[in-house]
């Protein structure tokens, strides 16, 4: 079992759009895949349709009192379940730090789905947390999604510098550019260059599309109700350069 | 990720019930239901052993073929469904030749050595439909099925709707169950198809057993008790022959030989409640017919339990041991021939017709006794005849009393059988158990010797074929110490063993049974 997150300390870099799309992929090419909506803004969840709420909240599930395996649902797609959102996922911070080791409560609450899952995808809330940091110790792989400013730049190598500091296991950084507009010479100009200078920056960039923001209308990876739009072929693209290094 | 939720079937022909979009309507307005392009067309085989072993634990395999890659389809006692591809796989089929994955360990299991054969073939026209909550959200998948049965008789069955819940969904799929249920009308709910389509044959899952399925009541002539047992014994021959002959697992031969054994023994205990003369002429022809099977059976129990004997050896290797595996595998297709030459012959043929028209052409007994008194006073004497031989056996006694004592075990045991249903269920099994650890004991004792000296006669033939290499024959020279070995053992356990059938609370047990059944 690999576990996958799609993290970022800045929000609205399309995580969760990443997040959605890959897993609904890699349980298309025959995975059993887990994606778990960790951000109470459950944007994951809705995309599914499936409702933001976990019985007795993260305390019950973090702290063991309520077994993950019972709080899991099932998507429209085969092979591809959901673990949802819920709000009170707000206060994980809290409920993490009255466990014993926090950082690696994640990855211990995922081991016993290694039987059933072959990939687990985390779509984890923005910033630098108490549950940033068990993520980034559960997590095979990190993917971070960049929108190509010089900004962002600074901050992957804050991440990057960060995870460097970590004791015990730390995950695999691949960075990748995330909507991108065509008619800024600055997003192309970082876009083209950097994946060639850096080995933690994936080649494929997903463009800013219209399709993409139709996800929330039509409720559903982008890759089920447009499967040969570009904003698909991208996010497969994707995809197959997350495989070829991750798994 | 789906669970089985329920089945619910329609109404074939009853102009009364709602249709299929009748019977859907009514999941509104909670649920909506949403056609997908899932329709498809699989023919379907139910597998089953020729005894049922997989009905009779609770499971249903079905091997699927169609358009998609063929699949075996193993559902267990409680709705669990684990699924596997195989494709062009051909029956019947021995579980453990199935290509390997997770059905075929279950099959190994639920199976053992019998081969799975189809108990039904249909043609299926699949559509799956999604029902969605008031999200657009699919909580089920629900399956329509029109099938038509080929084998074992042409028949369509009605439509069935399968609801699978979606992960997560159970509670919402079991409240569409129940709403299409409900909309269903009688016909609501049913048990499997396999079950329907046998129907439609006039068949019914679990018709054979090689155990004796009779009634017999306390009061019923003594001769037409008997007769009801020879019949039953005789239709197990019989529905074992054509398996036998198409060799298709072992286990068929075997029940064939043990119905032949309890018809001999039936014969030679009670027969004199039959006409004069009927039990010695058919006597010897049973006699033919047993020792017929022998070599047969023999040689399959060696080849049964050979990764044992090989996997047992301490000092050879296993594969020191293939010369001898090859020379069981050339002898048994020997003695095979012979034994199909022999159920094909006019002899067979014969006694079986002549068999079946003397018992059914068998009138009452004036004066005779009734089935009650018979089972009594043969259970009494066969018992008797257990305690005094083996009370006659001290440590020195030769193997042949030993022997004759099995034989009465044997006796005993299968007028247990035979009389079964006259007597309480308890008291019977107390019985059986009393005497099964002293049949096991004696049946130890006895195959480990015989074993012994066939495979003395064995390596007498292969010495004959120069190429045997000395590694086979000292391979099997520890394969007779070891068997030698476990008969040892058998002989010092029987005491014991004897000490507690023969204790009194089992022979209270015993009177308990037979007197009980004199009241």
């Amino acid at each position: 079992m690999k576990i996958l997150a799609t993290y970022n300390i800045k929000g609205g870099v399309g995580k969760t759009a990443t997040a959605v799309n890959l897993s609904y992929l890699a349980a298309q090419d025959g995975l059993r895949v887990l994606l778990w909506d960790l951000d109470p803004q459950a944007a994951a969840s809705f995309l599914f349709r499936i409702r933001p709420r976990v019985k007795g909240g993260g305390k019950a599930l973090i702290r063991g009192s309520r077994e993950i395996d019972g709080a899991i649902k099932g998507t429209d797609f085969d092979r591809l379940d959901l673990l949802p959102a819920d709000f009170t996922y707000r206060n994980l911070d809290l409920v993490l730090g009255a466990t014993k080791k926090p950082t690696r409560r994640i990855a211990r609450l995922l081991a016993p789905l290694g039987a059933d899952y072959d990939v687990i995808f985390l779509d984890c809330p923005p910033g630098i947390s108490l549950l940033s940091e068990s993520v980034l110790q559960a997590a095979d792989g990190l993917l971070v999604p960049l929108i190509p400013t010089v900004l962002s730049l600074r901050t992957l190598d804050q991440l990057t510098e960060f995870i460097g500091g970590l004791d015990g296991k730390r995950p695999d950084v691949l960075a990748f550019f995330s909507m991108i507009d065509r008619r800024k010479r600055l997003h192309l100009d970082i876009a083209s260059q950097l994946p060639a200078e850096r080995g933690d920056v994936a080649a494929t960039a997903i463009p800013a599309l219209s399709l993409i923001e139709r996800m929330s209308v039509e409720r559903a990876p982008v890759a089920a109700f447009a499967p040969r739009s570009r904003a698909a072929q991208s996010y497969r693209q994707l995809w197959d350069e997350v495989k070829k290094r991750e798994l | 990720m789906q669970a089985l939720s329920q089945a619910v079937v329609l109404a074939a022909d009853d102009p009364g019930q709602p249709g299929e979009a009748g019977v859907l309507a009514a999941l509104a307005p909670r649920f909506s239901v949403h056609r997908t392009a899932r329709r498809r067309t699989v023919r379907r085989a139910w597998l089953d052993t020729f005894d049922w072993r997989l009905h009779r634990a609770g499971f249903t395999l079905e091997y699927l073929t169609g358009r998609r890659p063929a699949e075996l389809v193993l559902t267990g006692p409680d709705g669990d469904v684990v699924t596997q591809q195989a494709s062009r796989l051909n029956w019947p089929a021995l579980p453990g030749d199935l290509p390997a994955g997770p059905v075929r360990d279950r099959l190994c299991a639920a199976a053992g050595i019998r081969a799975l054969l189809p108990a039904a073939r249909a043609l299926s026209t699949v559509q799956q439909l999604r029902v969605l909550n008031e999200d657009a959200k699919t909580i089920a998948w629900l399956t329509v099925d029109h099938t038509a049965v080929s084998y074992p008789a042409a028949a369509q069955l009605p439509a069935r709707l399968q609801v699978s819940a979606v992960r997560g969904y159970q509670p919402q799929a079991d409240r569409v169950a129940q709403l299409l249920a409900a909309a269903a009308g009688r016909s609501g709910a049913a048990g499997c198809p396999l079950d329907a389509a046998l129907a439609a044959a006039g068949r019914h899952a679990e018709d054979y057993s090689n155990k004796l399925a009779i009634q017999l009541t306390p009061g019923m002539p003594g001769r037409l008790a008997l007769r009801t047992i020879l019949l039953d014994l005789l239709d197990t021959i019989q529905a074992n022959v054509p398996g036998t002959l198409r060799d298709i697992d072992t286990e068929f031969l075997h029940d064939l030989r043990v119905a032949v054994r309890r018809t001999r023994s039936a014969l030679k205990l009670a027969g004199d409640v039959l006409p004069a003369g009927l039990a010695a002429r058919f006597a010897p022809e049973f006699k033919w017919l047993g020792d017929l099977t022998t070599p047969t059976r023999d040689l399959d129990v060696y080849l049964l339990g050979y990764q044992d004997m090989a996997d047992g050896l301490v000092s050879a290797k296993p594969a020191e041991l293939a010369p001898f595996h090859d020379h069981l595998v050339g002898q048994r297709g020997a003695e095979y021939r012979r034994l199909v030459r022999g159920l094909r012959s006019a002899r067979f043929t014969r006694l079986i017709t002549d068999w079946r028209a003397a018992l059914t052409d068998l009138a009452p007994a004036r004066g005779g006794p009734r089935a009650i008194d018979l089972a009594t006073a043969r259970l009494r004497r066969a018992h008797r005849k257990v305690l005094r031989q083996g009370q006659a056996i001290t440590p020195d006694s030769p193997a042949e009393r030993l022997h004759d004592l099995r034989k009465r075990c044997k006796e005993l045991r299968y007028l247990l059988e035979f009389f079964a249903s006259l007597f309480g269920p308890q008291a019977h099994q107390r019985a059986v158990k009393d005497l099964k650890g002293l049949q096991d004991c004696l049946g130890e004792f006895q195959d480990r010797q015989v074993q012994q000296q066939e495979l003395r006669e064995f390596a007498g033939q292969m010495m004959a074929d120069r190429d045997t290499p000395a590694t086979a024959l000292l391979a099997m020279g520890e394969l007779a110490g070891q068997l030698g070995v476990r008969q040892h053992r058998a002989r010092a356990e029987f005491a014991g063993r004897f000490r507690d059938f023969a204790s009194p609370a089992s022979e209270r047990r015993f009177d308990a049974l037979t007197g009980r059944a004199s009241l």
